[in-house]
């Protein structure tokens, strides 16, 4: 069901999107319609191909190490209270500056290859989830910590068997939004300098004109992002095996 | 409840219970005293019930016992046999408290688990608590694929996995529906035996049924009535009608407050 109705959303888009183009007699380099975007898609399927895979690396390499990070700083900021006092406010700060105007900056230290947009990435992905995964951690359920402690629970054991798990849920919803806006800190770490992936593949085909090219690049990174959601949500009910999965 | 279950659940080291022996225990919460000067005892190897209204301070009573509020305590909780509190009790409350990640089987070893005592031997004495309280076949389950009354029994088994002298309740079965609570109560009564038991309850007719002895507090700070002993021994017959006219008494004491 659920993939015969994502089959009928995207049919019903692109229907839309044709209807504008016939409607509005849009020239082609303003916004091309869906047939011709098709075909250039197939006229360049190889080098889409080979950008879309170093975005996808970019993207991929990000969410691992900026959930890494940030399941690390969830951790040591509920083992440690009085690390949680300086790394909180440190946290907090550092989202007050728009990631993306530091996207130069990354480029200038890391460079033009990929670690500067994986770096954007992690950047991205790196506070929701600390911030999910944290509150997750410290709102464990009183009466378990309780009874964990008339039962003379180790502290480690406390946090591995009680804490971690009960907090695993949240993770899963920090994870999902990281992931959704992962795709953005790739694409925009290639859009300031760099000479692979689908946000420089589209920079390209848009300074030549070639508009058709960057839509085609456009919808396999919508493709890509999907993707990579989709994956990360199943993954995510796997792990959060206890919750019931929501019926469709 | 057949003799193998007492075999396995009331073992050895329940026939030395001691007593739990509160002496001159205050204790209050920011502006409010709940206890002062409070001097109880639970009686050793018994089942006592503590019956009051809703915030009279029976669960910060079981809290103290157990250990885990120490802040605005003063007096002296001990155990007869001079041995610390610390590790002693076992906790049993109204909520089952299952984790829902784990099985029923690793939620009855939960406290070996978090202690990091978990053994072949451990896993072995859950496995037959389970059948004898007729979860046998749901070792391997979800508490979420069971039911409030199965949840509630695994919540039991795990308490006694934990060979503690002293069983501390916090309305255990005030959850379950009417027959279910029946049941539970009288697998309780002869899985617990031997053991010290401290139970808090509303329920006047709970308190007859399990209670060797019966205490009802009131007022605050709380005080508490005179011990009523009922006659015949634990699980009594919810029918019987000495206990029908004592549960009436007893209603009169939770309202009016006085000894009748």
């Amino acid at each position: 069901m659920r993939i015969i109705r994502l089959i009928f959303i995207a049919v019903g888009l692109v229907l839309v999107w044709q209807t504008i183009v016939l409607l509005t007699h849009v020239p082609p380099y303003i916004l091309p319609g869906p047939l011709n975007v098709a075909k250039a898609a197939l006229t360049h399927a190889g080098p889409l191909f080979d950008h879309a895979m170093t975005t996808l690396f970019e993207i991929i390499a990000g969410l691992l190490i900026g959930t890494l990070l940030g399941t690390l700083s969830a951790l040591s900021m509920i083992a440690s209270f009085s690390l949680k006092r300086w790394l909180l406010p440190v946290l907090v700060i550092s989202q007050a500056i728009p990631v993306f105007a530091l996207a130069p900056l990354l480029v200038l230290w890391f460079g033009y290859g990929m670690s500067s947009k994986i770096a954007m990435a992690v950047l991205i992905i790196f506070f929701p989830v600390t911030a999910a995964f944290y509150d997750g951690l410290r709102s464990t359920e009183p009466e378990w910590l309780e009874l964990a402690q008339v039962m003379n629970a180790k502290p480690l054991s406390v946090i591995r068997h009680i804490r971690i798990p009960s907090a695993l849920p949240a993770f899963a919803s920090g994870l999902r939004v990281a992931t959704a806006v992962a795709p953005i800190g790739a694409v925009v770490g290639e859009w300031v300098g760099s000479s692979k992936g689908l946000g420089f593949y589209m920079l390209h085909a848009n300074a030549r004109m070639q508009i058709d090219t960057m839509f085609a690049a456009l919808v396999v990174l919508g493709v890509l992002a999907l993707a990579i959601y989709f994956s990360v949500d199943r993954i995510m009910i796997k792990i959060v095996y206890w919750q019931k999965e929501e019926t469709e | 409840m057949n003799n193998s279950t007492k075999t396995v659940a009331g073992q050895g080291k329940r026939s030395s219970a001691p007593s739990v022996i509160l002496e001159n225990v205050s204790f209050s919460y920011p502006g409010e005293q709940i206890f002062r000067d409070l001097n109880f005892t639970v009686k050793c190897g018994q089942w006592t019930c503590l019956i009051g209204p809703s915030g009279c301070g029976k669960s910060t009573l079981l809290r103290l016992i157990s250990g885990t509020l120490r802040e605005n305590f003063s007096g002296k909780i001990h155990f007869s046999d001079g041995n610390s509190q610390n590790g002693r009790t076992a906790w049993m409350a109204q909520k089952d408290l299952l984790l829902p990640w784990l099985s029923v089987l690793d939620n009855v070893c939960l406290g070996s688990r978090l202690r990091g005592e978990m053994s072949h031997e451990k896993r072995q004495k859950a496995i037959s608590l389970l059948e004898d309280a007729g979860l046998g076949e749901y070792g391997d389950s979800l508490p979420s694929e069971l039911s409030g009354g199965m949840r509630q029994r695994v919540a039991l088994l795990r308490t006694l996995m934990e060979e503690r002298p002293v069983i501390l309740m916090d309305e255990p079965f005030s959850a379950l529906d009417a027959l279910t609570r029946l049941k539970l109560q009288d697998l309780s009564a002869s899985l617990v035996e031997g053991a010290t038991v401290l139970m808090v309850t509303h329920d006047p007719l709970e308190a007859l049924r399990l209670g060797h002895r019966i205490y009802v507090m009131t007022h605050r700070p709380a005080t508490l009535s005179k011990v009523l002993i009922p006659p015949g021994s634990p699980p009594r017959e919810p029918g019987d009608p000495a206990i029908v006219s004592l549960q009436a008494r007893l209603l009169h004491r939770l309202v009016g407050g006085g000894n009748p």
